[in-house]
């Protein structure tokens, strides 16, 4: 147990260091941020005055162990933009992010769970073809879209709930359903599948010869073996999610990291824009962590053939 | 958006050759209009009138209304389709041939070249799109190479993973053996008989990948990030939507729908796809 969580932990690192090392390529490696920063307008002069004053006229490898040595102390950079250390401002916003997040999963996974359970339980009927209906619909939809739509019947025709900000538990809400959508249509699906796999395993058809009830097999059972390839498919669209929320939190005026996100596109605040990114991969690289050790808890198999 | 999803068994409603005509077809159509744009009885999708602004769907002259500043919606979501669909093209075919070729490299291979596609995979994976994008947008400036770029970013990895998993199933099968036995070179192999073993699984993947980029290109515009005026994409149609949604939200909501309309088919044509090309995914 203890060797799986090591050596996940150091296959989460090298994956770390190299998305990192990817985010700086992107960020600082290609194009010209000084000349982006400054507009057409600027002189030569100008542009390498700049680059100089960020350093950006030095050699890439000699930015490029600036950035890690930087990193391995903490230090995300100086927003260009706000002159606050970027860190400092991704935290700010980390909350307001997470809560918008957590309960978008929250939704996919009550609904998700239980549609995709059904479906597979009454496989071939209307219940099946309304789960494949609504995880179709999940993945065709663009979620900025839909949360526009929710604001339009929601807040605006019905007055129901807040069309934006982040103003107490209400406001949550709409956003929150918008970006659930992506998520419980895949949670759905695969619990279905798996579901419907697990159901057909004989440790199954020996439950049911003992005498267990249906619904005591399908819940203590079925559900514990089939969570495995949804936790794994949840640990992968984390970085979908937070795709997801830059363009929700857009729409929402939701004052989260996606918001910090776009700021940073206006104000072409490169160095900004790259912290969020080793930000965003940090979040993944930790929960596939948590999840790897997750898998050992659930299912007893793999604690004993991995420990 | 879509990226691990596509690989997964996935809910079908029709199948069959049937299937795949009904949902290709509309598509199909789709395409031929939006060639076929400039030769329509449409007024030019940028032809500002303001004292036609804001016209609601079913006007005279302007079936599906008009935008803030009076230019038609119908013609530009016509338009918009052009733009829309050879980004998704591009894009998509872009990450098709990084990927496949990739995956073949390391499912081929394997050792040191599948060590490193493996692990440029798994960054890949970490990478949360959408801040990739804006990352790479920033510094460089916003610009179609660019964007296609990103879109290429977005979607080689699924490709690379789903190939260079069937490579190493195949590579041990006896063909493959007698191949290397009989002294044809590796390149040989992976182009004339492993490619093809494989050509409807990457027929497949690129059908739903097209949607899945669509999507992306959407929300990169709908950003600001992608498809900017005077050229027009649905994405970019919603943008300027977006601050308009209580007063008119036609302007929003018809190229949302556009996009949900073609990325469903779009969706569906791959299912049945698979269906047809790939009996063995064929789990329900």
């Amino acid at each position: 147990m203890i060797k799986t969580i090591v050596i996940r932990l150091l296959l989460g690192i090298a994956t770390l260091f190299l998305a990192v090392t990817v985010a700086f390529i992107v960020a600082h490696g290609s194009g010209n941020p000084a000349a982006e920063l400054l507009g057409a307008s600027a002189t030569p002069e100008r542009v390498a005055q700049l680059q100089h004053e960020l350093g950006l006229d030095r050699p890439l490898y000699v930015q490029y162990f600036d950035f890690i040595g930087g990193l391995l102390r903490g230090d995300l950079g100086t927003s260009l933009r706000y002159n606050q250390p970027n860190l400092e401002l991704i935290m700010q916003r980390i909350p307001a992010t997470f809560e918008l997040t957590a309960v978008a999963l929250a939704i996919a996974v009550v609904v998700g769970i239980p549609l995709g359970t059904l479906a597979a339980v009454k496989e071939s009927t209307w219940i099946d073809r309304v789960t494949s209906a609504v995880a179709l619909f999940g993945q065709s939809v663009p979620v900025f879209w839909l949360g526009m739509m929710l604001i339009l019947i929601f807040a605006v025709q019905l007055g129901w709930l807040p069309a934006g900000q982040r103003n107490g538990p209400l406001s949550v809400v709409l956003p929150a359903v918008a970006l659930s959508t992506l998520p419980m249509a895949q949670i759905a699906r695969l619990t279905r599948s798996s579901m419907a796999e697990t159901l057909g395993e004989q440790f199954i058809v020996a439950g049911r010869a003992r005498g267990l009830s249906r619904a005591s097999i399908i819940l203590r059972h079925g559900l514990r073996n089939s969570s495995i390839p949804v936790l794994t498919i949840f640990g992968l669209q984390i970085g979908a999610l937070l795709s997801g929320a830059v363009t929700v939190e857009y729409v929402f005026a939701w004052p989260g990291l996606g918001t910090l996100a776009t700021q940073a596109i206006e104000g072409r605040d490169f160095t900004l824009a790259q912290a969020v990114v080793v930000v965003g991969v940090f979040v993944f690289v930790i929960v596939n962590l948590i999840i790897d050790v997750l898998y050992a808890v659930i299912d007893p198999r793999i604690r004993r053939t991995r420990a | 958006m879509t990226a691990v999803v596509d690989s997964m068994p996935r809910a079908g409603f029709v199948r069959g050759r049937g299937a795949v005509i009904g949902f290709g077809a509309p598509l199909v159509l789709l395409l031929i209009v939006a060639i076929l744009a400039p030769l329509l009885p449409l007024p030019d999708p940028n032809l500002q009138d303001l004292g036609a602004s804001l016209l609601a769907p079913g006007s005279p002259g302007h079936a599906l209304g008009t935008d803030q500043l009076g230019r038609d919606i119908l013609s530009r979501l016509v338009y918009g389709a052009r733009l829309s669909l050879l980004i998704g093209a591009i894009g998509m075919l872009l990450g098709a041939i990084i990927g496949t070729v990739l995956g073949l490299l390391a499912g081929y291979y394997r050792g040191i070249v599948d060590i490193i596609v493996s692990w440029l995979i798994d960054a890949q994976l970490a990478i949360p799109f959408v801040l990739l994008a804006i990352a790479l947008i920033t510094s460089n400036g916003r610009s179609l190479i660019v964007l296609l770029l990103v879109l290429a970013l977005f979607s080689w990895a699924q490709y690379a993973r789903v190939i260079r998993g069937e490579t190493l199933a195949l590579r041990s099968r006896p063909f493959v053996l007698a191949l290397r036995a009989g002294g044809v070179p590796g390149y040989r192999i992976l182009l004339r008989h492993l490619l093809p073993n494989q050509a409807g699984t990457v027929l497949v993947l690129a059908t739903l990948q097209m949607g899945a980029v669509m999507l992306a290109e959407s929300a990169l515009s709908f950003l600001g990030l992608g498809v900017v005026s005077p050229d027009i994409s649905w994405g970019a149609m919603l943008s300027e939507g977006k601050d308009q949604l209580v007063y008119a939200w036609w302007i929003a909501a018809l190229p949302g729908l556009a996009i949900l309309i073609t990325v469903l088919l779009v969706n569906l044509l791959g299912d049945a796809l698979r269906s047809v090309l790939d009996p063995r995914k064929r789990r329900y």
